[in-house]
């Protein structure tokens, strides 16, 4: 009897990439829902949209590309990207804006580099990233006001109205906390920062609840082990230390704790440094990838003209991992040290 | 025993699901002897055993049938009574999926055993202290004995250790593998729950020979039985209590050699290295287990025990079996039911490999029969792309980077993946299992190290080919060097001759000299022809080259039946030997071709002879000859150029018009060149009043055919050398080659014997015109 051959290993774990595609968009959910909760319904509106123009763009480039569509479209990495743009972007930002961010995330970041896996920059970041620097007015003002900023939520309708039909964001937006820290401290004393509205007597003005939703949602990508500790912990250590021994007077500069649970830290965190493709992979090399972010996110944060820094000390950093992979090869077994680059050693 | 030991572990690891227990709820059943049992001669790793019995013997259960062809080679014996009915090739389970020579025995149902007893009763001991750890080996190799853990090293070459004068040991600790990490195979739980007694007997005999210390037992916790089992046959047999049976954690794969032994004694294997450094030797409790047969009982290995498992079996157990039983009788045993994409795995899950056809026999190391469902065994789906997620790097025990690899792999950036050490990977899968896109790394980095093998022997070849070619300039330069001293001295001794001649003519007085002086000048070179010093010395080299390969030939095989007589130390001397003779064979069709290039020249100096005679100078650029030449030259280029048009043409290609005034233009110069050419050989021609029209024409076809005998004899001697290379790497092309040289022989023949004829014709025309 003939059989048929094929080569080993014959079995195979259960995971697939599908799997945790899907399971690293399902635990950006809590997040989802408390920034839902207290910004309104902007949020929600984006990341559908973001997440439609995603899929739309990456079938219409794999179609040219003349790529099996629903194969690669299966993966879900498109899925995921849009997810991360309508999470980043403001909550009342323009539809354009997220289409444009999207598109170019999917077809400059990440088709034209030859699509899934072979991207060096994490997409959905170098979207954020263009929209940021082209429309500097509309990604830095239409941040929605939080409820615990004491300003009534935009409804569904009034979200509608700014996001498709332009009207005016004035009424529900603002600055973010850490933007509207830095600008305060330079001629008020923290107690007094915190009696302005964004505060209104909270350190984080409800961003800490965000923060902490992405964090569970982080912790339930380690429990699934669709992660590992190294980029987070890294990174949040290496801003924490960043915004202790340079910031620890609250009365000069932004403290730790808004450091870390404002802005996009911990969607940062977890989410988008850990993104798979454009990280560092080596043991070490994600300690000094995730560190290197930190510090990055705490330098651009003070001294930028940004008001959060994530995209590009991520970005920044996705530059530097082929080479932090290539220097922080672990020992193999059987070997005295550890190889370093990508020059092949001499001696042998 | 069981010992207080520390614990160690491997980085990664994987926990894929154990599947044991559906094999072990029956016990080892002796499986019934099959209609015919087929041998292959390598079932080891090193030199395939040499047949030492006929077709259409009667053989005993037990008798050896191939002995073993050097160190590293174990025997083969009968695995019972019967017939040798064929000795050939046939498919052999490898995963190269290759055809090997197989001995085929008929069994006769008997049964019966050749005679064999105990080494103690043999040597007349009664202690295993007694017997001296070369006789133990000896009768180890004897018993043809090899790793039975998969990789199937000849276990006397690893028991081979030589102590230093006072008799110690440089091995410290002997390591027993009975870790039996893959999912699914349970041959060795099953020997250790049955034959404990015959294990730690085994274990015993290796202590002995090897004067180790300590005997580590490694066995996963998931087998409490083997353990309970070890422990009590350990008790009655291991008083000095050197053995201890070590419970390790369940995690694959363990039981590889290299981190069996990290997780017992917390040290490494170097790379490239084996335990040996370490003072460990490594074995099998299944090789354990066939030691005690053999020294005890003087048992030849030829039988194992195998699991036949997966869901395709209604009744998955294990089997003592004989070797060279085939799949399919197994299988059949065990209730196999037909499947839709039927797979039979010869090994584990994680590093078996898939037979081919289930006809294919048992061999020493086959542990497991694996007849998968497709629903419990998914054919691989289409990989995805590489997410770089690092799941594989946390499950690679060998903490290689296997995306890095897998990059460098597909990409074949050989060197940056040996950079990465990819020669350190051990293949166990563990990377694949986990990889969430389904990518069959393995497969690639099989793929990669079987070019980067591939690689290094094409650049040691390239490297020879440069050493010779540059010696053979050297040679030939030195040659030219001898050339040119050696015709000026001739030349010297020529004037000098001349001038005593000269001398001697005046002396004589005689004005009637009978050899004309024409015909003075053209007979030396004829004399010189038959007699060319640098021909004969060239053909004495030949002779010494000659004699030197009849020398080294017979060295060689002196060589080679020392290293087959177990001589290791030979090997490194065939090498040499096998380099040297090539080397000499090389130099030898060296010589031939400049013997032939001489023969050629020198054939042409007549030739030559005659054109001086004939007509201007050859070196003179309007010489007819050259002038023809260009004439043909370009027509030949308007030929070809023709052509191209035409194909153009035909092709509707742009490039006609381009083509066209080409041609227009190559017409032109053959016009020229043959006017040229008419002009020159017209005006010699009519000056020449000796020579007449025929004989001009017959020189000019000369000149052809010597020119179309020129390309031809290139053509041969390319053919020749295209023909040696193929024979030396024993190509199959060699046949074709072969006729293609004779053919070119045949043409060059034809030529030669035209242009001989002409030469006829010419040499006459001139001898008429000469005596006219
Ligand atoms: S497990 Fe597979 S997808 Fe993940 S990094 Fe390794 S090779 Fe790439
Ligand atoms: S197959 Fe090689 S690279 Fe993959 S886990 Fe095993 S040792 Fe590591």
């Amino acid at each position: 009897m003939a059989l048929m051959t094929l080569s080993s290993p014959h079995a195979h774990g259960n995971n697939s990439t599908q799997k945790v595609m899907l399971t690293v968009t399902l635990a950006t959910l809590p997040g989802l829902a408390v920034m839902t909760a207290l910004f309104g319904f902007g949020t929600l509106i984006n990341v559908v949209l973001a997440a439609l123009f995603a899929i739309a763009t990456e079938a219409l480039i794999l179609r040219i590309r003349q790529r099996p569509v629903m194969f690669f479209l299966k993966d879900n990495s498109a899925l995921l990207t849009g997810v991360l743009i309508g999470l980043a972007l403001p909550p009342l930002a323009p539809w354009w804006i997220t289409l444009v961010a999207t598109a170019f995330a999917i077809i400059f970041a990440k088709q034209l580099y030859g699509g899934m896996g072979n991207n060096p920059f994490n997409p959905a970041m170098i979207g954020y990233a263009l929209v940021l620097i082209s429309f500097p007015l509309q990604m830095t003002t239409n941040w929605a006001l939080s409820s615990q900023m004491g300003a009534s939520v935009a409804g569904l309708g009034d979200a509608l109205s700014v996001i498709f039909a332009g009207g005016s964001a004035d009424a529900f937006s603002g600055a973010t906390p850490l933007d509207t820290y830095k600008h305060l401290i330079s001629n008020k004393t923290a107690t007094e920062v915190l009696t302005d509205t964004t505060f209104n007597g909270w350190l984080n003005g409800g961003w800490e609840w965000v923060n902490l939703a992405f964090l569970a949602g982080g912790l339930v990508l380690l429990w699934r082990r669709i992660i590992t500790w190294h980029i987070p912990v890294a990174m949040l250590a290496g801003l924490s230390l960043c915004s202790l021994i340079l910031g620890w007077d609250a009365d000069m500069y932004t403290p730790a704790s808004l450091h870390l649970l404002s802005g996009a830290t911990m969607l940062g965190a977890f989410f988008i440094a850990t993104d798979p493709v454009s990280a560092a992979t080596t043991p070490l090399g994600k300690l000094i990838y995730g560190a290197g972010i930190g510090i990055l996110l705490y330098i651009i944060r003070t001294w930028g003209s940004y008001p959060d820094a994530v995209a590009f000390a991520v970005l920044l950093m996705n530059f530097a991992a082929p080479f932090i992979d290539a220097y922080t090869q672990p020992r193999t077994y059987g070997h005295a040290k550890a190889n370093r680059g990508l020059k092949k050693p001499e001696a042998k | 025993m069981t010992h207080q030991i520390q614990l160690h572990s491997f980085d990664g690891g994987i926990h894929p699901a154990e599947n044991k227990q559906q094999s072990t709820r029956t016990p080892i059943r002796p499986a019934p002897l099959p209609a015919l049992l087929t041998l292959p001669l390598g079932q080891h790793i090193g030199a395939p055993a040499v047949p030492c019995v006929a077709v259409g013997e009667r053989v005993l259960k037990g008798q050896l049938v191939a002995h073993a062809d050097g160190f590293v080679s174990v025997p083969l014996h009968a695995p019972t009574s019967g017939t040798v009915v064929a000795i050939e090739d046939r498919p052999v389970p490898h995963d190269s999926g290759l055809t090997a020579l197989c001995l085929i025995i008929e069994p006769d149902g008997q049964e019966q055993w050749i005679e064999h007893q105990s080494l103690l009763d043999e040597l007349g001991v009664t202690s295993l202290e007694d017997i001296a750890a070369s006789d133990l080996v000896e009768r180890i190799r004897g018993c043809g004995i090899a790793g039975m853990g998969g990789a199937g090293f000849p276990t006397a070459v690893k028991l081979a250790v030589k102590r230093d004068d006072n008799g110690n040991s440089p091995i410290n600790t002997l390591i027993i593998n009975g870790a039996e990490c893959e999912p699914y195979i349970t041959a060795d739980d099953m020997l250790m729950r049955e034959r404990a007694d015959e294990v730690i007997h085994g274990i015993r005999v290796l202590l002995h020979i090897l004067g180790a210390q300590r005997c580590l037992v490694g066995i996963e916790d998931n087998k409490p039985e083997a353990i309970a089992a070890l422990n009590n046959a350990c008790q009655s047999l291991d008083q000095s209590s050197q053995i201890s049976i070590v419970a390790i954690p369940t995690k694959y794969p363990s039981g590889g050699e290299k981190q069996l032994i990290q997780i017992l004694t917390g040290e490494e294997v170097p790379s490239g290295g084996i335990p040996a450094n370490l003072g460990i030797v490594c074995q099998n409790v299944g090789t354990a287990s066939a030691i005690y047969r053999a020294v005890y009982h003087g048992e030849p290995l030829i039988s194992r025990i195998t699991t036949v498992t997966g869901d395709a079996v209604s009744d998955p157990g294990n089997w003592d079996v004989m070797l060279g039983t085939p799949a399919s009788h197994l299988l059949q045993l065990s209730g196999y039911q037909p499947q839709p994409l039927p797979r039979v795995i010869m090994g584990g899950p994680m590093m078996g490999f898939t037979l081919p056809d289930d006809s294919l026999p048992l061999v020493k190391t086959s542990n497991c029969l694996l007849a998968p469902s497709v629903t419990e065994m998914p054919v691989n789906e289409a990989a995805m792309a590489c997410i770089r997620c690092g799941m594989c790097t946390l499950a690679c025990p060998a903490q290689l980077l296997p995306q890095q690899l897998y990059w460098f792999s597909k990409a074949e950036e050989f060197d940056k993946a040996e950079q990465h050490n990819l020669f350190d990977c051990i293949e166990c899968g563990a990377c694949s299992y986990v990889c969430p896109s389904q990518i069959p790394l393995v497969q690639y980095y099989r793929h990669a190290k079987g070019a980067i093998r591939e690689e290094r022997a094409a650049h040691q070849k390239s490297e020879q080919a440069r050493e010779r070619f540059e010696r053979r300039l050297a040679r030939q330069e030195r040659e030219a060097a001898e050339k040119e001293a050696k015709r000026k001295a001739r030349a010297e001794a020529a004037a000098l001759a001349a001038a005593n001649k000269k001398a001697a003519a005046a002396a004589e007085n005689s004005a009637s000299a009978t050899p004309a002086a024409s015909g003075g000048s053209s007979s030396s070179p004829v004399a010189a022809a038959l007699t060319s010093p640098a021909l004969e010395k060239l053909q004495k080299q030949l002779t010494a080259a000659q004699t030197a390969i009849s020398k080294t030939k017979e060295k060689l095989s002196a060589a080679q039946q020392a290293l087959s007589a177990g001589d290791e130390d030979q090997q490194t001397k065939v090498a040499a030997l096998e380099s040297a003779l090539v080397k000499a064979q090389t130099r030898m069709k060296d010589l031939a071709k400049d013997i032939a290039a001489e023969k050629k020249a020198l054939k042409a100096q007549p030739a030559a002879a005659t054109d001086t005679a004939a007509g201007p100078d050859k070196g003179d650029p309007n010489s007819p000859e050259r002038l023809q030449r260009k004439w043909e030259t370009a027509q030949a280029r308007l030929d070809a150029a023709i052509k191209r048009l035409e194909e153009a043409k035909a092709q509707g290609l742009d490039t006609v018009a381009a083509l066209e005034t080409g041609i227009v233009k190559q017409q032109q110069r053959v016009d020229e060149a043959k006017a040229a050419w008419q002009a020159v050989t017209g005006a010699p021609v009519a000056t020449n009043t000796d020579s007449t029209e025929p004989s001009s024409q017959s020189s000019a076809e000369a000149d052809a055919v010597r020119k179309k005998i020129r390309a031809a004899q290139d053509r041969l001697n390319k053919a020749q050398e295209r023909l040696a290379m193929a024979r030396e790497q024993q190509l199959d092309t060699v046949d074709a080659l072969t006729l293609g040289v004779n053919k070119q022989q045949d043409k060059l023949n034809a030529l030669t014997q035209q242009l001989a004829e002409l030469e006829q014709t010419a040499s006459q025309t001139t001898t008429t015109s000469g005596t006219d």
